[in-house]
């Protein structure tokens, strides 16, 4: 044991004598081991991110989306299919609390792309056409105004909430509460005549500004009431999908069975293999965002690995050079008794030594990068966690070892092959 | 008898082209003999010498050390042989650069199976040698003749039975020269064995016996009489002072 810290120091001192090149050496593994190190903690921070946004909306939370899908894979609708399946008397008949007791609100809701315009300003954003009692829901912030009441959700008022985006383009002297917007309605019955119709809208409230939660810039939109969203502007006469409220964390998953149960006997659906709809709680969405981000972060990974792989080439080609720089020194060590092995282990801890330094080197520059993004997040308003994963480290330090070995191992048996006389002989 | 070769043959296989460089060569030397093998350029002295020192195989015959018969020896007891039982001195010192004086006496006990006291013995190896005062010096700031004798010290360090030195003072001045054949005659005196080859006859002749090679082929094997050996004297070089 004494004798190989003893060569470890030997092999150490001896690449220390021409550091520049050994550094050039291991450039390639530095900035391989670096590039892991960066990827799985930014993937890790950008995860944790995310899944602290979704947290946010509340974790008591269960949606109902029309069609049937798979409980891991992404809903129907994600792939522009529209599923007509769930409409208002589905929504009244959750709202029922003698069927589906736990439910403390039920709110159904269409989304879709309007133009909004107010005096000479005019912008393109989303509406969210949703009951009343939506802030009860999710978290909703206002800096002036309020949202609307459940009466005027339910009855259809022509009220609007503003996100704060929406607000500051449409209204930019800011008096916006009691100003009227229109809403450009395309036309989307051919029989008629006129292109397009618009429909008057009475702000009633400024959303606070939020940011980006969940992809989704939460500023830059705007809340009407249901009816009017789904039936004068989208002009259908389904919902798009409904959240419900549970009053307890705990009665979440028998809140889920409540609700298939009532939408399985609205829809006359005996078996549930047929189920036309799916009922999914914030668990469900966590777990399928986590499988997503996870799968990135192992693609990532994968490619700063090839680097790694690159890099061991680079060793390697540096490893054969020294071999044959060193062919007279390997025929000496062969004369005064070094044996095959000797010069083998000689070589190959040289390559193992040059990449766990490359790997230290490279988790080093890798954290102190990460650490500067999570810094530049945080300063950017993003609540970035720094993660540097244990995991990430030791796979990093485990890899850049084992690429010496695989790189250095042809280098050392071509020396450990020398006949000492021909090397001795080398000029 | 140390060493003892039978009808030693060495051929070179130059894609089909076979050079025979020592044809059906006969050599003993006694224990304590300090024995010179001459010859001119491609007459095999060089391939003698590798071929007794292990560091070649013959094609054929017979090569008994110390009584022992070699013929079945794997690379790795050969590298034993090496290391512990013989010492070599090369024409260009060989030493390893960037590398101490001491640690360069030190390298051959690195592959030696007792690991006890390395650096005390590198240091009487490096007093018998007369630099003991120069242990931490890197190799390439020793003049040529203290290379040789750094050489001569990593020889000795794993006490060997033999010495073989190839043309030793061929890049040396003639102080220096003087100076190693000096060193190799003291050791010759302790009782070790000394095979030495060059080409020059004044070198030689500090040998007790001469043997001529030409051709592949041992021409004469005379015993040089005390009247006409050379003694060299121990010259310090400027640098030692």
């Amino acid at each position: 044991m004494s004798t190989l810290l003893k060569e470890i120091k030997t092999t150490i001192k001896d690449l220390l004598s021409r550091k520049g090149r050994s550094f050039l050496t291991i450039l390639g593994i530095i900035i391989g081991v670096a590039g892991v190190i960066i990827i799985i903690s930014l993937g890790a921070g950008a995860q944790s991110l995310v899944l602290g946004q979704i947290t946010k909306l509340g974790s008591n939370l269960v949606a109902v989306l029309p069609g049937k899908s798979n409980e891991n894979g992404p809903p129907t609708a994600v792939f522009g299919v529209q599923i007509k399946t769930l409409n208002l008397s589905d929504i009244d008949m959750m709202n029922d609390k003698g069927k589906v007791p736990n439910a403390t609100e039920v709110a159904p809701f269409v989304r879709g792309n309007v133009t909004i315009v107010s005096g000479h300003e005019n912008v393109d954003t989303s509406f969210t056409a949703t009951y009343g009692n939506y802030p009860r829901i999710q978290n909703v912030e206002m800096s002036k105004g309020v949202f609307f009441s459940d009466e005027e959700g339910r009855s259809g008022s022509n009220v609007i909430v503003l996100g704060y985006d929406v607000a500051s383009s449409l209204f930019p002297n800011g008096n916006e509460i009691g100003g009227v917007v229109k809403i450009i309605v395309p036309n989307t019955n051919p029989s008629s005549t006129e292109s397009s119709n618009s429909i008057p809208f009475r702000v009633i409230g400024v959303q606070k500004k939020m940011g980006t939660v969940a992809f989704q810039n939460q500023d830059d939109q705007v809340f009407i009431p249901f009816s009017i969203g789904q039936r004068q502007i989208l002009g259908i006469d389904y919902v798009q999908f409904a959240r419900i409220k549970v009053n307890n964390n705990l009665n979440v998953k028998s809140t889920m069975e409540d609700i298939k149960r009532v939408l399985r006997y609205q829809h006359h659906i005996t078996n549930p293999d047929n189920d036309d709809f799916s009922v999914r709680d914030l668990a469900d969405a966590i777990k399928l965002l986590t499988s997503i981000t996870d799968t990135l972060r192992v693609f990532l990974g994968l490619m700063a690995g090839i680097s790694l792989v690159v890099g061991g080439i680079g060793i390697m080609n540096i490893m054969l050079v020294t071999v044959s720089e060193r062919t007279r020194e390997i025929g000496l060590r062969k004369a005064i008794g070094a044996t095959r092995k000797n010069i083998r282990n000689q070589f190959l801890l040289e390559s193992i030594v040059l990449t766990f330094a490359g790997g230290v080197l490279g988790i080093i520059l890798g954290v102190l990068i990460s650490y500067i993004i999570a810094l530049g997040a945080r300063f950017a308003g993003y609540d970035w966690a720094f993660i540097i994963s244990p995991f990430a480290v030791i796979l990093a330090v485990t890899v850049s070892i084992i690429t010496g070995i695989v790189f250095g191992l042809y280098p050392a048996l071509k020396a450990a092959k020398l006949d000492p006389i021909v090397a001795l002989r080398y000029e | 008898m140390l060493i003892e070769l039978k009808n030693i043959v060495k051929n070179y296989d130059n894609g089909g082209v076979v050079t025979k460089v020592l044809r059906d060569v006969n050599l003993s030397v006694e224990e304590g003999e300090f024995v010179a093998i001459m010859g001119p350029s491609g007459s095999g002295k060089s391939t003698l010498m590798h071929t007794i020192g292990f560091l070649d195989r013959p094609t054929s015959g017979t090569y008994l050390f110390d009584g022992e018969n070699t013929e079945g020896f794997s690379d790795d007891e050969l590298a034993r042989i090496r290391n512990n039982r013989i010492g070599f001195v090369f024409q260009s010192f060989n030493l390893l650069p960037r590398t101490s004086v001491l640690d360069n006496v030190m390298l051959p006990l690195m592959y030696n199976n007792s690991k006890a006291n390395q650096e005390h013995r590198a240091k009487v190896a490096l007093e018998a040698v007369g630099l003991g005062e120069r242990l931490n010096f890197m190799s390439n700031q020793i003049s040529g003749g203290q290379k040789q004798r750094v050489a001569i010290a990593r020889a000795l360090v794993c006490d060997p039975k033999v010495i073989f030195a190839d043309e030793p003072t061929g890049n040396l001045d003639s102080k220096s020269g003087s100076t190693v054949m000096n060193i190799l005659e003291k050791l010759n005196k302790e009782g070790r064995t000394i095979i030495l080859v060059t080409h020059d006859k004044q070198v030689a002749l500090h040998a007790n016996r001469i043997v001529t090679i030409r051709d592949g082929e041992i021409v004469s094997d005379v015993l040089v009489p005390e009247s006409e050996r050379v003694h060299s004297k121990e010259i310090k070089d400027d640098t030692d002072l």
